[in-house]
């Protein structure tokens, strides 16, 4: 037996990495799968620098073939790097033996989107198998699953086979198997993306339950921004193999840098324009009124701009749409509305000193009401109607 | 039917379920290990040996495309080598192991096969040795459609072990001939084709029976 090799820390890595206590880091991690036969070489993922602190959640957003699932499998040496290296609690995963990583896998739970429970097992027989791989023993095993089925909610399930369960409850099984060994961290593939809506709440919440009492350390990668939404304090956009954002989820949901990041955001905190007005929206130099995107983040989500914008500025808005939400706990609020033309640069700038955010999308043609009527008038009943 | 040709069916009856018995239970002792390793031991595989892997397919073709017959007799010195002798209902278990191992070893490799994926990266996450997949993991989820090839193949040994009358093997097979055929006894065909029939039977009933019982995924919340 020989101890897995514990990397010494440089004491300003942390530091440099902006995470001192970094539970999970990638450092330049590359993975190309060669070329074969009839196929070239892909690039799954080319610099990778992320790291996972201590009791955190993190969650890896990107589109399918983004490198993600590529990218979580790395952290428990299901797959090994080109280059660059892959350090769990200071065990170099990506150096390591098959044998060695085999006890190191231990301290890393994992959940996957297709459950993978043992269909020949009942759920306690699912929960006990790595309990039984690490040779733990028969009266140990018993206690540990029973009080991990009752911290999932499934005492009365036990004796069931998977084929008996919901999807749900599947997973919860799969939640209680992946923390049957005590792991330091958690990995979820995907968790919750073969699940409805409701059933996907209810696996999130545990999981932030999980995070918040057990102080378990989450990875998760998602393509759905409502899940990081729901669960991660940090995230990063993976985009064709490289991470094109990252950060808290707060700020990288009020101020998305990235082009990838506002299309995932685009369909989750509202910030499209409904598609009659996305139809007819054009450059703001064509002239008509302004369509104005004011964004409130935390303290300001809740002023009453619009008032102060006609009061203290004399600037008339008009609404097109708006949300308000709640993001990591935080307010978040967007409003679409349209201005007189010439007003932007005075509405950008009022908004801006009260520490909203502003942003001209474009404009209307000023012939048409900005929103259509309800309802077409009613041609007259008699006499025919012309087309010109 | 005299009493002496009633005492006759029931001495084959018992002989070709003896050989079927032992012939199976070899065939499935290495047959069980050659499916698991064939399998599993393809490029990039748990027990990746693809050139091993690629031998043993190649002989594993070759046995199951020699016709029993032939493979009977082209075997006798290595049937004689094992059983002392060339001909009997012992001498004959060799031919019928020979031939059970690699079927069995296909229709093992197929179940093994079936199990998903995902199961097997479950365990690998898990920590679970190879050996630990192949033992908790694979055979487990793999046993219904075990169970049902190892029936197919039962009915096949059946089938073969009438093949053996012909080298002196006994059995069901060899009274029909001799019987039923050579001395012209209708009654003593009609005997051993009506057993035959009972004892395929019986033996796919049970085996589907079993299938069914261990296969836990069709079970409905």
């Amino acid at each position: 037996m020989t101890a897995p090799v514990r990397v010494p820390v440089p004491a300003d890595l942390g530091d440099r990495l902006g995470a001192p206590d970094a539970l999970v880091r990638l450092e330049g991690v590359a993975k190309t799968y060669p070329a074969r036969r009839g196929a070239t070489a892909v690039t799954a993922l080319d610099g990778i620098d992320l790291s996972v602190r201590r009791g955190s959640v993190v969650g890896v957003i990107g589109r399918s073939g983004a490198g993600k699932s590529t990218l979580i499998r790395l952290v428990n040496g299901l797959e090994r790097p080109t280059s660059g290296r892959v350090i769990v609690d200071g065990a170099e995963i990506s150096a390591l033996s098959e044998r060695a990583l085999r006890r190191e896998r231990r301290g890393i739970g994992m959940i996957f989107q297709h459950f993978n429970l043992l269909s020949a097992r009942t759920a306690a027989g699912n929960v006990a198998l790595p309990l039984e791989l690490a040779g733990y023993d028969k009266a140990a095993i018993r206690s540990r699953v029973d009080e991990l089925l009752d911290l999932v909610g499934l005492a009365d399930r036990r004796d069931r086979y998977p084929a008996e369960l919901s999807g749900g409850q599947k997973q919860r099984v799969g939640i209680a198997r992946a923390l049957a060994t005590n792991p330091k961290v958690l990995l979820s593939d995907e968790a919750t993306s073969a699940l409805d809506p409701e059933t996907t709440h209810q696996i999130l919440d545990l999981l932030g339950r999980i995070n918040r009492d057990l102080g378990l350390t989450i990875l998760l990668i998602t393509h759905e921004m409502s899940v990081i939404r729901a669960i991660a304090h940090e995230v990063a956009v993976l985009d064709q193999g490289r991470i094109a954002e990252s950060g808290d989820v707060f700020e990288v949901f009020t101020r998305p840098q990235a082009a990838v990041t506002r299309t995932f955001l685009d369909r989750e905190t509202g910030r499209t324009l409904p598609p009659v007005l996305a139809a007819r929206l054009q450059p703001a130099e064509a002239g008509g009124a302004l369509v104005l995107r004011i964004t409130f983040r935390g303290p300001h989500a809740t002023d009453p701009v619009l008032a102060q914008l006609a009061r203290e500025a004399g600037i008339t808005a008009c609404i097109l749409s708006g949300t308000v939400d709640e993001i990591a706990g935080r307010p978040f609020g967007t409003l679409v509305v349209s201005i007189p033309p010439g007003d932007a640069a005075r509405a950008t700038a009022f908004l801006h000193a009260r520490g909203l955010g502003a942003e001209v999308l474009g404009s209307l043609p000023a012939d048409r009401p900005a929103l259509p009527a309800d309802r077409p008038a009613a041609p007259p009943q008699t006499g025919a109607t012309h087309v010109a | 039917m005299s009493p002496e040709l009633l005492r006759l069916l029931l001495a084959a009856t018992g002989d070709t379920l003896r050989m079927v018995a032992v012939a199976a239970s070899l065939g499935t002792l290495f047959g069980l290990p050659l499916g698991v390793f064939l399998a599993t031991s393809g490029r990039g595989e748990l027990f990746a040996a693809p050139l091993a892997n690629r031998l043993l397919g190649a002989l594993v073709n070759a046995t199951r495309s020699t016709p029993f017959i032939i493979l009977v007799v082209a075997i006798i010195p290595f049937t004689r080598l094992i059983a002392g002798t060339s001909i009997g209902t012992g001498a004959a278990t060799v031919p019928l192991t020979v031939a059970a191992t690699p079927f069995i070893a296909r229709l093992v490799e197929g179940a093994i096969r079936e199990v998903d994926g995902g199961l097997v990266e479950a365990a690998r996450a898990f920590g679970a040795s190879p050996l630990q997949i192949v033992l908790k993991v694979l055979i487990p989820e793999a046993l219904p459609g075990i169970v049902l090839g190892l029936t197919l193949a039962v009915v096949s040994l059946i089938g073969f072990s009438a093949m053996v009358g012909a080298v002196g093997g006994g059995g069901l097979g060899d009274l029909g001939i001799r019987y039923g055929y050579q001395r012209f006894m209708p009654e003593m065909m009609a005997a051993v084709v009506a057993v035959l029939i009972v004892l395929v039977q019986a033996v796919q009933t049970i085996g589907d029976r079993l299938a069914r019982r261990l296969n836990k995924r069709l079970r409905q919340a």
